[in-house]
């Protein structure tokens, strides 16, 4: 079916002649794809902001009664405060990690292998990784044998063990961990890139100048890939604003782990609030919308 | 130090013996501390995945009476959490969800590919007006949330009548995708030398054969590297199915199967654990083969 609505595109696009035969044609190669995006983002996110503005249902006089719940109910409040240190810590460490682990295996023999092992779990789904970590996470009692690898640890050294999905609020930063997990195999791999993408030239030059380690680091490494990690600060930083199925998938954003996304969709699937529901998504909107004025820039400086 | 000056070129004959000097393990970190930190972070991101997946073989009393570290002293290996994973429990088996996750995933892959290889060619090779403008706007729809589009579409595929089919994910997916996909084969069709074009142009094809004949070969690379990425995307994606699917065996994906199991019967590790990586089997194979890809597509934009 897509061969044949292809072909029909490609076959029309063929029988525009004459000086305005380009003009004709964009119609048919660059058409379907305004008119998708057109008609399933550009007036569903309109349609949202109207919602948004017409009371818990989304039906009711316009007003501003979502946005003012959004700040002042306890439990949206926390999940806003739940989603801030998302978009803090996971960007934060996944680099700190992904850069520390790029430097130190880059030119060493066991590098590929080394790599795709950080790299894999960026191939399995929030929710495959959520099970696993879950599984670490797991709680037995104290003198129970432990299931859960953790807890293991814990009790090795003589501690109690812990309910690390239950125990608000550091349950938020055991669910981060795993984001953490899933994006620092990102971040080492385009840091990594940027990285051997440094002349050698450069590195020599500044070990004659007497640069080492830390200040070869500060001042040639890191200036070199700036592009590069701002590029990866802020998609990670989007992912971790967005995040909904490791807190779904682990804790369902019960025990005061809940967050932006995950308000979002149970307002508007199962509490029947979709006008709540539409003022947290324009709040996730207006929280990305400095990224795309900044990446619109950008691609104008490069065309 | 930070006022470093870099000569601009330097002649051939001096670059040949630098190069040989690559392998001067001058950059090469070998101190002991940095060693230790590699391998405590390997470690970190390979043991839960390990501990899961050893538990995934285990027998199921063994599961909840043991942890998975003891199989080293007392190995006993099973593959009945996989095969009650599949046959399932009454109604619903786990393969009817591995069949639809199928069904989600190639159409919800292969429409934007399609869509987008034209649209890239249009707004890199067509003369139009407006078509800046467009291109800008299209890639500025990258970073919008989903979420601010899922409640309006789920209206207009219930006014559709299609709500639940197929056919609204595969929509979603397909709009959700293309902007990214836009850009990226822009990136890629934009930079064919306009020499070839030019040629084939003289030689009496038409647009529609250049992008069939030149361009499309050409930007083989860059359709597979979005293709693996909306391929993961769809599969591992579990919002846009839980919206316009639901829940039930008929249609939803296997993200959806696993996180439910995991809210109803989160302590049931046998079907959980080879569960989740029944559901991980696809994705891992595809990434492990078409890792040069995939990474060329990831640092494509990023080291310019």
């Amino acid at each position: 079916m897509l061969a044949v609505v292809v072909a029909l595109l490609l076959g029309a696009a063929s029988l525009a002649r004459g000086r305005h035969g380009d003009r004709v044609r964009a119609i048919f190669f660059v058409g379907p794809t305004v008119a998708l995006v057109a008609v399933g983002l550009v007036w569903p996110t309109i349609l949202t902001i109207e919602k948004s503005f017409r009371g818990l249902a989304g039906t009711g006089s316009v007003s501003v009664s979502n946005y003012v719940a959004i700040f002042t109910r306890g439990d949206l409040r926390t999940s806003i405060i739940n989603t801030a240190v998302w978009v803090l810590l996971v960007p934060l460490l996944a680099i700190a990690i992904g850069l520390l682990y790029a430097i130190i295996v880059d030119r060493t023999p066991v590098e590929a292998i080394a790599k795709t092992l950080i790299f894999l779990p960026m191939a399995i789904s929030m929710v495959g990784a959520s099970v696993i970590w879950k599984f670490v996470y797991e709680y037995k009692p104290t003198q129970a044998p432990q299931i859960g690898l953790l807890n293991q640890v814990l009790k090795s050294f003589g501690f109690e063990t812990k309910q690390f999905l239950i125990m608000s609020p550091w349950n938020n930063l055991f669910l981060i961990v795993v984001m953490i997990w899933i994006q620092a195999g990102f971040a080492m791999t385009v840091l990594s890139a940027a990285i051997k993408a440094i002349p050698d030239e450069v590195i020599e030059a500044a070990k004659i100048d007497g640069a080492t380690g830390w200040s070869l680091f500060r001042f040639i490494t890191l200036p070199s890939i700036r592009s590069s990690l701002i590029m990866v600060l802020t998609t990670i930083a989007i992912a971790a604003l967005k995040v909904f199925d490791i807190v779904r998938t682990m804790t369902g954003g019960n025990f005061g782990t809940s967050v932006v996304a995950n308000d979002f969709y149970s307002s508007s699937f199962t509490q029947n609030q979709p006008g709540l529901g539409s003022a947290l998504a324009v709040l996730l909107f207006i929280l990305v919308s400095p990224i795309i004025v900044y990446n619109v820039r950008q691609l104008r400086q490069v065309s | 130090m930070s006022a470093l000056v870099i000569p601009p070129t330097e002649s051939l004959s001096l670059e040949q013996p630098k190069r040989k000097r690559r392998h001067d393990p001058t950059r090469a970190t070998t101190s002991p501390l940095a060693t230790a930190i590699a391998i405590l972070i390997a470690t970190v991101w390979t043991v839960p995945t390990i501990g899961l997946l050893i538990t995934s073989f285990r027998p199921q009393a063994d599961i909840t009476r043991s942890g998975w570290w003891t199989v080293i002293s007392s190995p006993d290996f099973t593959l009945e959490n996989y095969v009650r994973a599949l046959s399932g429990s009454g109604s619903s088996s786990m393969l009817d969800y591995f069949v639809n996750s199928f069904v989600i995933t190639i159409p919800s892959t292969l429409f934007p590919l399609a869509l987008a290889a034209l649209a890239a060619y249009g707004f890199s090779w067509l003369q139009f007006p407006g078509r800046d403008w467009l291109f800008i706007a299209v890639f500025a729809l990258q970073v919008v949330p989903l979420q601010v589009a899922l409640v309006p579409l789920m209206q207009m595929y219930g006014t559709l009548g299609i709500d639940g089919t197929y056919w609204t994910v595969w929509i979603s997916h397909t709009i959700f995708g293309l902007p990214l996909a836009v850009f990226m084969m822009f990136n890629s069709i934009r930079d064919l030398p306009p020499s070839l074009v030019e040629a084939a142009t003289i030689d009496g094809a038409g647009p529609v054969q250049i992008f069939l004949r030149i361009v499309l070969p050409l930007a083989t690379p860059a359709i597979v590297a979005y293709g693996i990425f909306q391929f993961l995307w769809t599969w591992n994606d579990l919002l846009v199915s839980m919206v316009f699917l639901g829940g039930s065996s008929g249609v939803a994906p296997l993200t959806v199967y696993i996180s439910q199991l995991s809210g109803s019967r989160g302590s049931a590790w046998y079907l959980l654990s080879a569960g989740a990586f029944i559901s991980m089997v696809i994705p891992v194979a595809v990434f492990l083969i078409m890792q040069r890809y995939f990474v060329r597509g990831l640092t494509a934009g990023a080291v310019k």
